[in-house]
């Protein structure tokens, strides 16, 4: 997380293949190559369900590039869907869908594929805090199946405290990482609990006041 | 309610003014023969069997026209319409050639294409090519940048990124050219059947003109439009099937 402006997205674009670095290289540890997953995924803020397709297909599109039977590419889908719960859906248009169903969608597109590496750029921003909340204990219980490195851009302290293991904070102008701060939170979390922790309250003012410090500091 | 009872009574209150203004010789009939006039010959016309023989012929020359210019300038639209480089290289060939009168270059077609059927269709495809490749290529244009980074992200494939990312994201448009193009076919065609054909609603047209029988230029007339009428309503029909995914259908 960082102040606006810092690059976050673009970092994590860049990183995710959908920019290229004006100077520099992004260096992600040796990926495998499998016939049957993907590298990397991304969730998007956005909505990005496509709309001519239906959930179901949504996902199933995600593997169009994959060595995988149209079989094993409706069982995958299907249990990424049943996963974020959404398994009644699976042939309903996006357009029928709340917000909320649709990041759960493409939560379970980019599960699917089964990345090594998943790029999340503020994915439930746009979501009220209480849908936010339930998608980050379904993320959480997700991760908990998978255990994939995650890198995930927000810019609330208590949805990077939740789910993070490391909170990098970055700085702009220019744009490079103010500090690292270890969550020390044991596995598996309840995003609702974890607030009751002293902990949670300690970490989330001394990353507020990171983040006050770089705000008084751009112009 | 009240309103589709005008929609159904202005037309045809329009049919009884017509009707009445000739018979008053307010109108001269030899110009305006009256709906009831027409009507008669149209039905001549249907019992001899030629106006389903004419009628069908320039069918023919619309549709076949229509496929072979609608299909390369779709497909040419969406490739304008994403490549960059593409749209460098036609876009200034496309507006200089699209302004030119169709019409225009009839003569041209028929020396190219000769007298025969192959010269209506190349007529009518080269209208509806140009309508097509701009509406489709302005389609691609108005997609969200997040279905290509989608497509990036997940590795799409080029012929899938085609087929389930452009041409659907661009329908909407798409269709919209497929019905102008309907329009500017028929015009075309019709237009091709005045000069260079013994067939067709154009021909009926132009020799009725020639042999002063003006019933039958009406008869001909209202052909067409139901032809045109007839042709959008199977688009707009093929284009609500496709397009189950809009939440503004109903």
């Amino acid at each position: 997380m960082g102040p606006s402006g810092c690059g976050k997205t673009t970092l994590l674009r860049i990183a995710a293949g959908l920019e290229s670095a004006s100077s520099g290289s992004i260096v992600i540890r040796a990926l495998d190559v499998r016939a049957d997953a993907l590298p990397t995924a991304v969730v998007f803020q956005e909505q990005s369900l496509l709309p001519w397709k239906r959930v179901r297909e949504n996902v199933e599109f995600a593997f169009d590039s994959l060595a995988v039977t149209s079989a094993e590419r409706r069982r995958r889908s299907e249990e990424q869907l049943a996963l974020v719960g959404l398994s009644k859906f699976a042939n309903a248009y996006p357009y029928q869908l709340s917000g909320g169903m649709k990041q759960r969608v493409a939560v379970a597109r980019a599960f699917a594929v089964d990345p090594q590496v998943l790029f999340m750029d503020e994915p439930f921003g746009a979501l009220d805090e209480q849908t936010r909340v339930a998608l980050a204990g379904e993320l959480l219980a997700l991760w908990d199946r998978s255990h994939k490195t995650v890198l995930f851009v927000t810019h609330s302290i208590e949805e990077a405290v939740t789910l993070s293991d490391r909170v990098v904070v970055l700085a702009a102008h220019p744009g490079r990482v103010r500090s690292i701060i270890d969550i020390p939170f044991e596995r598996p979390r309840d995003p609702i609990e974890l607030r009751a922790d002293p902990r949670f309250g300690r970490i989330t003012v001394d990353i507020w006041h990171l983040l006050r410090q770089e705000a008084a500091a751009t112009p | 309610m009240i309103e589709r009872v005008f929609r159904i009574v202005s037309p045809i209150g329009l049919l009884f003014l017509w009707e009445f203004v000739v018979r008053v010789h307010i109108l001269d009939a030899r110009f305006f023969p009256p709906p009831s006039a027409i009507a008669g010959d149209f039905y001549q016309f249907t019992v001899s069997g030629e106006l389903w023989s004419n009628t069908l012929i320039t069918l023919e020359r619309v549709i076949i026209g229509f496929l072979i210019g609608a299909i390369p300038g779709t497909a040419l639209g969406l490739l304008i319409g994403v490549n960059r480089w593409a749209r460098a290289v036609l876009d200034p060939v496309i507006a200089i050639l699209y302004p030119i009168p169709k019409i225009a270059i009839l003569p041209l077609v028929l020396l190219v294409f000769g007298i025969g059927e192959a010269s209506k269709y190349a007529l009518v495809a080269i209208g509806v090519f140009f309508l097509m490749v701009i509406n489709t290529a302005a389609g691609v244009r108005q997609i969200d940048a997040i279905y290509f980074d989608v497509a990036r992200s997940y590795r799409i494939r080029p012929l899938s990124f085609y087929l389930q990312v452009l041409l659907p994201g661009a329908l909407v448009n798409v269709f919209a050219g497929i019905k102008l193009g309907i329009g500017i076919g028929i015009v075309l065609a019709i237009a091709a059947e005045f000069s260079a054909a013994k067939s067709g609603l154009g021909f009926t047209i132009w020799n009725a003109w020639q042999t002063l029988a003006v019933e039958r230029m009406y008869v001909a007339l209202v052909m067409v439009s139901i032809l045109g009428y007839a042709l959008t309503l199977i688009a707009n029909q093929v284009e609500y099937l496709l397009l189950p995914w809009r939440a503004d259908r109903s």
